[in-house]
C-alpha cells in the first residue's frame, strides 16, 4: 500500500486514478484560464488568487509544518519586491520577459535575509517567535522608507514595465509566473512532507525536546525551512513588484499581507498541502471584492476580521482536516453497517 | 547636551505611557500564555472613546478615564469570554490570531465610525508648558507620567496586597497548580485581560493627547509594545517597565542626536542585540518545557 | 573497559548544587542503576550528559571521547538515546511516524531523500513487533495507551542502534505485567551489546535487573557495586533514611 504511514494520506479526499483525473483538470483549468476568461478584471483577480496559493503554501512550509507561526513573512515579500525592483532600474533591464529571469535573484536575496532573520528569531521559542518576526517586519518597512537614496523612501519606486503588453494580453505573463512559482512552491511542500527532513519538522512541531533528544538538529531544520519559505515569497514578491510596476514601502511590509497567508493556510488546513490552495481560492477573491466595494470606507477590515474569527473558533484546524475526518467516520459507519 | 537631557527626560516621561500600556500586555501575557496583538487596537480605541466624549460632552481628556477604562475592563471581560476561552487547543498560536482579528475588527469599526483622517485629543496642558534647570517640559507629559505612576501603582497593590493578586500570581507561576489549590483560573484571566484593557484605554488617552492618531496607528504601536514586551522579558512586570523606559529614552536621544527617521529603528536594534545574547529577554525566564 | 565515564561534574541552579562533583562510570554491556532519594540529582545527571543542560565544571566522556559541551542531537547521533520520565512520544504522528522521526548522522542526502525509506520502515516495523505494539503502527501517538507510548518510545530510541541508552524511569506508572514486558525487552537489548543506564525509584525492579547500582546523594555517587553490596552498604541506608 502506497505511503500508509503518513497520517495526511487519510485527508486526501479521492484515491488512484480519480485523483490524478481531478489535478489534471485542475491543472488544464489552471493553464487554460487566460484564453477562458481573457479580459482583466478577471485575470486580476487569478493572479493575486495563485498568487496566495503560493504564499500560502511557502508560508505552511515554516508555520504548518514546524509550528513556529511568523507573522513577518511580509519582510521577506517586500524584501523579493524590492529586490527585484532595484536590479530592474538600476542594471536597466529591458522590460518584457527579461525580468522574471531575475526572479529567483530576488529570492536568492529574501533567502540570505531570512539567514540573518532566523538566525536571531529562532533562538527564541514559540511565542516570542512570533513577535521577533512582526518586529523585523517593521524593521524592514522602516529601513525601505528611511534609505530613501536607495528605495525612494516613502515615494515608492516606479519599476519598468512593457509597452508592447496591452488590453487582455496585460496579465497574462504574471499570471503564468505566479502560477509556475504556486506550483513550485507545491512540490517543495510536497517532497519536504515525504522526506526526513519534514518528518524532523513535524516532530519539532509536536515536541522540539523530544526531537532534540531522537537526534533532529532543531535549529538547522528551523532554519532551513524558514530559508526555503522566505526564499519562495521573495520570489512571489518579485513577481508582485513587477506586476503592480510601482512600490511603497507599507504596501509591500505590508502586515494585511504577513496575516492573509496565515489565514489562508489556517482556514484551509495547517501542515495539509491541499489545505493553503483551498484557503487561498476561498478567501482572495472574497478579500478583493470587498476591498473594492467597501475599501473606502474600511468596512472590509471588519469582514475580514469576522471570517478570520468564525474559521478559529468554528474550524480550528481548518478545512481539510475537518472534511476529512467527517468523511472517514462516514466512510467507518458505512463499514459497521 | 542640554538637547540631550530634554530628549531624556521626556524619554522618561513618554516611556511611563509605554510602561502602563506594556504592563496591560505582560501581564495577559503571564496569567494566561497568550499574545493580545489587539493591544495596540484596544489602546487606540480607548483614545476615540475619549476622543467621543471631549467632542460631544467636552469632557476634559483625562477626566473620561473615569468612564472608560470601567468600559474598556468590561470589554476586555467579554472578550476573554468570548474569543479566547473557547480556545482548547494551540493556544498560544491561535491566541496570537484571534487577537490579530480582533485589532483588525477594531481597525475597520473605528474607520467606520470615525474615517481614517488623523484627529487629536486637545487639553489646555497639552501646550502650556513649565521650566525646570532651563528645560521646557509640557505639563501633559507629567500629568500623563503621574497617571501612569499612580495607575502602575494601584497594580501593584493589587497584585501584592489582595487575595485575588495571590490568585493571579500563582496562576502566572503555574496554572495547574493554581487550579490543584483552588484558584477560579478561568475568572481570574477574564479579570486580568480585564485589567490588562483597562490599562490600554489609560494609555490611549494620553497617547491621543501627544499624538495624532488614525486607525491604523495600532500597527506601530503594538509593534512597540510587543518589542518592550519581549526586550522585559515575557510575562515580567518589572522587565516591561524597566525596557519600556530605555527603549524611550533611547529613540528620544536618537532623534535628536541622528534623526528623528531613525528614532524607533534603533528601537528594534536594540531588540535584536539584546536577543542575540539573552533570547529570553532582559528579566525573563529561559523557558525549556518538561526536561 | 567502561563505556561512559563521568567526572568532577557539577551543576548549580542558582543557589541550589544539583549535582556536586559526581563521579561514576558505566562499564560496556552493564545494565547499571542510578538510585538515590528524591533531589539527589538523577534527572539532573541525565539532562547533563544527552546534552540538555550545559554543566558548570566536570567532564563526560563516552567511549573515551569528552562529550561535555555537544548538543542533544550531535549526543544522539554518538550513540546515546535517552528516555523520559513519563513517556514522550510525538501525539500527532503515527507510532510508525514516531519510529522514523530518530535521526543518526544525518547527511544531506539522507535527510532529503524522498519516498518510503523502505528498509528503515521494516526495521521500524520490526522493533515495533518487538515491543509487540506492531497492530498499532497506524495509531496516532496521541491515541495510544500510557503503557504502549513507553514500550513506543523505548522502540524509537533504538532505531538509531546507540549503544548507550539513558532510562529514565522505566518502571513509573507501569502495571506489573507491563513491567515485567518492560524488564524482559531491556535484558534482550542488553544481550544483543546494548548498555543501559537508568533512574528507578522501583528498588525490586532495579535489584532484579542491573548488574551495577550507583547511588547518588546530594549531587555525589557515594557508593556503587553490585546490587546486593550496595543494598547492604550503611552509607546507602543513611542517605535514604536522613542523616
Amino acid at each position: 500500500m502506497r505511503g500508509n504511514f503518513l497520517p495526511r494520506v487519510r485527508w486526501r479526499v479521492g484515491r488512484g486514478p480519480l485523483k490524478l483525473v481531478g489535478l489534471l483538470g485542475l491543472a488544464i483549468a489552471a493553464l487554460l484560464l487566460p484564453f477562458v476568461a481573457p479580459d482583466p478584471a478577471t485575470t486580476n483577480i487569478a493572479v493575486f488568487t495563485v498568487m496566495y496559493i503560493g504564499l500560502a503554501t511557502a508560508w505552511n512550509i515554516m508555520g504548518g509544518y514546524t509550528g513556529y507561526i511568523s507573522l513577518g513573512h511580509a519582510a521577506f515579500f517586500g524584501f523579493g519586491a524590492y529586490g527585484l525592483g532595484l536590479m530592474l532600474v538600476h542594471l536597466n533591464i529591458t522590460p518584457g520577459y527579461a525580468p522574471f529571469v531575475l526572479v529567483p535573484v530576488a529570492g536568492l536575496l529574501s533567502a540570505l535575509l531570512a539567514v540573518g532573520i532566523g538566525w536571531i528569531a529562532l533562538r527564541t521559542r514559540a511565542a516570542t517567535f512570533v513577535i521577533v518576526t512582526i518586529a523585523f517586519m517593521f524593521m524592514m518597512q522602516l529601513l525601505a522608507e528611511n534609505l530613501v537614496k536607495v528605495t525612494g523612501g516613502g515615494g515608492g519606486l516606479g519599476l519598468p514595465y512593457s509597452h508592447d503588453w496591452g488590453g487582455d494580453f496585460f496579465n497574462t505573463p504574471y499570471y503564468y509566473a505566479m502560477l509556475l512559482l504556486a506550483v513550485l512552491g507545491l512540490f517543495v511542500s510536497w517532497w519536504i512532507r515525504r522526506s526526513k527532513f519534514g518528518l524532523g519538522l513535524l516532530a519539532i512541531r509536536d515536541d522540539e525536546d523530544k526531537a532534540l533528544a531522537v537526534g533532529v538538529p532543531t535549529r538547522a531544520f528551523k532554519l532551513t525551512a524558514f530559508v526555503i519559505s522566505a526564499a519562495l515569497v521573495g520570489m512571489i514578491g518579485g513577481v508582485y513588484a513587477y506586476y503592480v510596476t510601482y512600490i511603497y514601502p507599507q504596501f509591500v511590509f505590508d502586515p494585511l499581507i504577513g496575516i492573509s497567508m496565515v489565514l489562508m493556510a489556517f482556514l484551509g488546513g495547517l501542515g495539509t498541502l491541499s489545505g493553503p490552495v483551498i484557503g487561498a481560492v476561498l478567501l482572495e477573491p472574497a478579500q478583493l471584492e470587498f476591498a473594492y466595494r467597501l475599501g473606502a470606507s474600511r468596512l472590509y477590515l471588519v469582514f475580514y476580521s469576522a471570517v478570520f474569527l468564525l474559521v478559529i473558533l468554528l474550524l480550528p484546524r481548518g478545512i481539510v482536516p475537518s472534511a476529512a475526518e467527517l468523511l472517514n467516520r462516514r466512510r467507518a459507519r458505512t463499514v459497521v453497517s | 547636551m542640554t538637547l540631550v537631557l530634554e530628549a531624556a527626560a521626556l524619554g522618561i516621561l513618554t516611556g511611563g505611557v509605554y510602561a502602563l500600556m506594556a504592563s496591560g500586555l505582560t501581564l495577559i501575557f503571564g496569567v494566561m500564555r497568550i499574545i493580545n496583538v489587539g493591544q495596540g487596537a484596544l489602546v487606540i480605541l480607548g483614545a476615540y472613546l475619549s476622543f467621543a466624549f471631549f467632542r460631544s460632552w467636552h469632557l476634559d481628556p483625562l477626566l473620561t478615564l473615569v468612564i472608560t477604562m470601567p468600559l474598556m475592563f468590561g470589554l476586555g471581560v467579554i472578550l476573554q469570554i468570548v474569543f479566547i476561552r473557547p480556545l482548547k487547543t494551540d493556544r498560544e498560536a491561535l491566541s496570537v490570531l484571534v487577537t490579530y482579528a480582533l485589532a483588525l475588527g477594531i481597525e475597520g469599526a473605528l474607520g467606520y465610525v470615525f474615517t481614517t483622517n488623523y484627529v487629536q485629543l486637545r487639553a489646555w496642558y497639552e501646550t502650556a508648558s513649565f521650566a525646570v534647570f532651563g528645560f521646557h517640559i509640557t505639563y501633559v507629559y507629567v500629568f500623563g507620567f503621574l497617571l501612569c505612576i499612580a495607575i502602575l501603582g494601584a497594580l501593584f497593590l493589587v497584585l501584592y496586597r489582595t487575595s485575588f493578586g495571590g490568585a493571579l500570581r500563582a496562576t502566572m507561576l503555574n496554572r495547574t497548580a493554581a487550579q490543584l489549590i483552588g484558584v477560579d483560573v478561568d475568572r481570574v484571566s477574564a479579570i486580568a485581560f480585564g485589567i490588562g484593557v483597562a490599562t490600554a484605554a489609560a494609555g490611549g488617552v494620553v497617547f491621543g493627547i501627544t499624538n495624532a492618531f488614525n486607525p491604523g496607528s495600532h500597527y506601530d504601536l503594538i509593534s512597540r509594545l510587543l518589542t518592550i514586551i519581549v526586550l522585559g522579558g515575557l510575562g515580567s512586570l518589572r522587565g516591561a517597565i524597566i525596557a519600556a523606559l530605555i527603549m524611550l529614552v533611547t529613540e528620544d536621544i536618537t532623534a535628536v542626536v541622528i534623526s528623528p527617521v531613525w528614532a524607533t529603528f534603533v528601537f528594534f536594534v536594540i531588540l535584536v542585540v539584546v536577543l542575540i545574547f539573552r533570547p529570553q529577554g532582559l528579566f525573563g525566564v529561559r523557558v525549556r518545557d518538561r526536561i | 573497559m567502561s563505556l561512559l565515564e563521568i567526572s568532577a561534574l557539577t551543576k548549580r541552579f542558582g543557589g541550589v548544587i544539583a549535582v556536586d562533583g559526581c563521579s561514576l562510570s558505566v562499564a560496556d554491556r552493564s545494565i547499571t542503576g542510578l538510585i538515590g532519594p528524591n533531589g539527589s540529582g538523577k534527572t539532573t545527571v541525565f539532562n547533563l550528559v544527552t546534552g540538555f543542560i550545559p554543566r558548570d565544571s566536570g567532564e563526560v566522556r563516552f567511549k573515551s571521547r569528552p562529550i561535555a559541551g555537544l548538543g542533544p542531537d550531535r549526543i544522539y547521533g554518538l550513540g546515546i538515546g535517552r528516555t523520559f520520565q513519563l513517556a514522550r512520544i510525538f501525539p500527532r504522528l503515527t507510532a510508525l511516524e514516531n519510529m522514523l522521526v530518530p535521526v543518526r548522522r544525518a547527511g544531506l542526502r539522507a535527510v532529503l531523500s524522498h519516498g518510503q525509506w523502505r528498509h528503515e520502515r521494516e526495521r521500524a516495523m520490526e522493533m515495533l513487533d518487538f515491543v509487540e505494539i506492531a497492530h498499532v503502527a497506524g495509531t496516532l501517538g496521541g491515541a495510544l495507551s500510557y503503557g504502549q507510548r513507553k514500550l513506543l518510545e523505548l522502540a524509537a530510541v533504538m532505531m538509531a542502534a546507540p549503544e548507550l541508552v539513558l532510562l529514565d524511569e522505566p518502571a513509573g506508572g507501569v502495571n506489573p505485567a507491563l513491567l515485567e514486558r518492560i524488564s524482559e525487552h531491556i535484558r534482550k537489548l542488553n544481550r544483543q551489546g546494548v548498555t543501559f543506564l537508568l533512574v528507578e525509584h522501583n528498588m525490586s525492579f532495579v535489584m532484579n535487573l542491573c548488574d551495577e547500582v550507583v547511588v547518588l546523594h546530594q549531587g555525589k555517587a557515594i557508593a556503587s557495586g553490585k546490587p546486593k553490596a550496595v543494598r547492604e552498604n550503611p552509607a546507602v541506608l543513611d542517605a535514604y533514611l536522613g542523616t
